[in-house]
């Protein structure tokens, strides 16, 4: 019998054929802390008694969450990150650098094959380059500071097949918030979601950067993607000589096999408050909003912006709304720069703040008031998720939220 | 731990309790400290929470527990409230880890949720394997979890475990 793709990612780490049920230890080739998480790992870390972490050079801090600071609380915070980092002359990317997990596919921490684990949720977003990632909490971090290895029990694999073709204004953003609508909040609990099919293939490295970010709103250990020639052009690779790319085997035991032809998709939204509230944008009815957020690890990319600001080009926002753009990095906002993407988005009424988390975690740019509508590109609508329970948060996709800012209500954008 | 746990009061919740709802954003990353995240665990969910819960509470709810962010200050406000066992009919896998990770009893078991009511008094016997009703004087098997991760829990977490060991614990006890 075959194996999964996640399967093979483990087996290859630990060197011995691991199936899904194992429990394994294995080596870790990064991981990530944020301001949100690392202050909690670094003490975990103080308390181990540990004089020195197991390899600084693959251990990468981020201040992203709340970038800059708001609070003294927090500025302490992140001056006890920035000493951390300095006295064990580890990587720490400071306020304005982006969102982590941008950080770690841009600079190239990730690569095909790679086991990495991040206290972040949205670890599982590089999994579309064909790594197993996954999320963790502070203390797990602290132990892999320390020893640079982690348990884990082998995912089963609930694999979906996409095929057809994208249509108009509907992105992997609609595709993703689709399928957890079909799978549901906890439907992939502790397992590895596989992405295949033709509509996977076609599909930039940013979207399914988009795709596997989401994995964990149905509850999955990890999204994956097999490597393919784009993600070699992506990370600046060689293409295989080897012939075939790591991929699931057509014969592995898969928990559940899905399969969905997308050609028809609407755009779609998740409703308040719960990631499988989803509907066509179409059946939401009338709903007015306040603020519009385009940016997060799951719609921050240079091509958000781009699909955004095509939109708004010319036009204006609609005046009862704050249109909140963050670039999801420092790099992407000097494409975008380049590009002329900001001047587009300035001119047409919308905010434009540093890299970094922006309003989705609730922390700090952009806390919504009770009774206050966001659209947000971002993808967590729990309550109290932007910083106040009586607000509501629809997500949707970059396309939808620049119609949508510019109507002032949530807006189908095939008719743009 | 002792190995008999006898819960003072039980607090039920409903599906999908995310991490947000037991910790909100506007004090999750403030502080590390469990006892400045205790006043504030669960006001998303039920604002008198941290007022009615206390030392020796158990949390009892429906599905996928836990959801959303990693954010360990969740379980952590929790623990620093007293808070000693959650037993849900699902949680979200990283909220489960993290909860071991400090030294927090969590059970999986649709059963036990479905034959809990208000006024219960419930014994968690880890050891043994099972979860007395003592009210109805009913016993609940619970599938025990992996040896190494039942000793991060008896340790009180994985940083108690490490300094009283000198090891983590998948160094000591393969869980291979």
């Amino acid at each position: 019998m075959g194996q999964t793709l996640v399967e093979k990612l483990f087996s290859k780490a630990v060197k011995r054929e691991v199936k899904a049920g194992e429990f394994v230890v294995a080596d870790i080739d990064y991981t990530m802390a944020h301001d949100g998480t690392a202050p909690l790992a670094i003490e975990a870390f103080q308390e181990f008694g540990a004089k020195t972490v197991w390899d600084r050079e693959k251990i990468i801090l981020v201040i992203d969450h709340i970038a800059p600071s708001a609070v003294e609380s927090v500025s302490a915070l992140h001056k006890m990150m920035r000493a951390f980092a300095a006295k064990h002359r580890i990587k720490l990317y400071d306020v304005g650098s982006g969102v982590c997990h941008q950080l770690m596919v841009e600079e190239g921490y990730v690569q095909p094959g790679s086991i990495i684990v991040g206290a972040d949720s949205h670890t599982c977003t590089y999994g579309a380059l064909g790594a197993f990632a996954t999320g963790i909490g502070s203390t797990d971090a602290a132990a892999v500071f320390l020893s640079g290895k982690l348990w884990f029990r082998i995912p089963e694999t609930l694999r979906v097949e996409l095929s057809g073709v994208l249509p108009r204004r509907v992105g992997a953003k609609d595709v993703i918030l689709y399928l957890i609508g079909q799978i549901g909040a906890a439907g992939a609990t502790y397992k590895s979601v596989e992405f295949v099919g033709p509509v996977v293939q076609d599909m930039g490295v940013e979207g399914r950067l988009t795709m596997c970010n989401m994995a964990v709103e149905m509850g999955a250990k990890n999204g994956v993607i097999a490597a393919d020639s784009k993600t070699r052009t992506f990370l600046g690779l060689g293409q295989s000589t080897a012939g075939a790319e790591v991929q699931g085997d057509a014969d592995a035991a898969y928990a559940s096999n899905l399969a969905f032809d997308i050609s028809t998709l609407p755009p779609q939204v998740a409703c308040p408050s719960m990631v499988d509230n989803v509907k066509p944008v179409s059946e939401v009815g009338d709903i007015a909003v306040d603020q519009v957020f385009l940016g997060s690890c799951t719609n921050g990319r240079i091509s958000d912006l781009r699909t955004a600001a095509h939109l708004l080009r010319g036009k204006r926002v609609h005046r009862r709304v704050r249109a909140l753009v963050i670039p999801a990095s420092r790099s992407i906002y000097l494409h975008a720069l380049a590009e002329g993407l900001i001047e587009i988005f300035v001119k047409a009424g919308c905010t434009v703040c540093n890299p970094g988390c922006g309003p989705c975690c609730g922390t700090h740019q952009g806390i919504l008031a009770p009774g206050e509508v966001c659209a947000s590109t971002s993808n967590r609508n729990f309550v109290g998720r932007m910083g106040c329970a009586e607000a509501d948060i629809y997500l949707v996709s970059p396309a939808t939220a620049a119609v949508s800012a510019l109507t002032g209500r949530i807006t189908d954008p095939r008719g743009s | 731990m002792v190995e008999r746990l006898r819960s003072r009061k039980l607090h039920f919740f409903g599906d999908n309790i995310s991490t947000d709802l037991i910790i909100p954003g506007k004090y999750k990353f403030r502080t590390t400290k469990a006892e400045d995240l205790a006043p504030h665990a669960m006001e998303g969910a039920d604002p008198q929470f941290s007022a009615k819960a206390g030392d020796g509470d158990f949390i009892i709810a429906e599905e996928n527990f836990g959801c959303g962010s990693s954010r360990e200050q969740a379980p952590l406000a929790l623990k620093g409230l007293g808070i000693k066992a959650i037993i849900a009919k699902s949680f979200a896998r990283i909220f489960f880890r993290n909860a071991i990770n400090l030294g927090l009893i969590v059970i999986e078991s649709r059963e036990i949720v479905e034959n809990t009511k208000k006024g219960d008094v419930l014994v968690i016997d880890v050891k043994e394997g099972y979860v007395e009703n003592v009210q109805e004087k009913r016993r609940f098997i619970i599938e025990p979890l992996p040896r190494f991760l039942s000793e991060i829990i008896e340790a009180g977490g994985v940083t108690a475990y490490y300094k009283t060991r000198g090891k983590l614990p998948w160094q000591t006890s393969s869980p291979e």
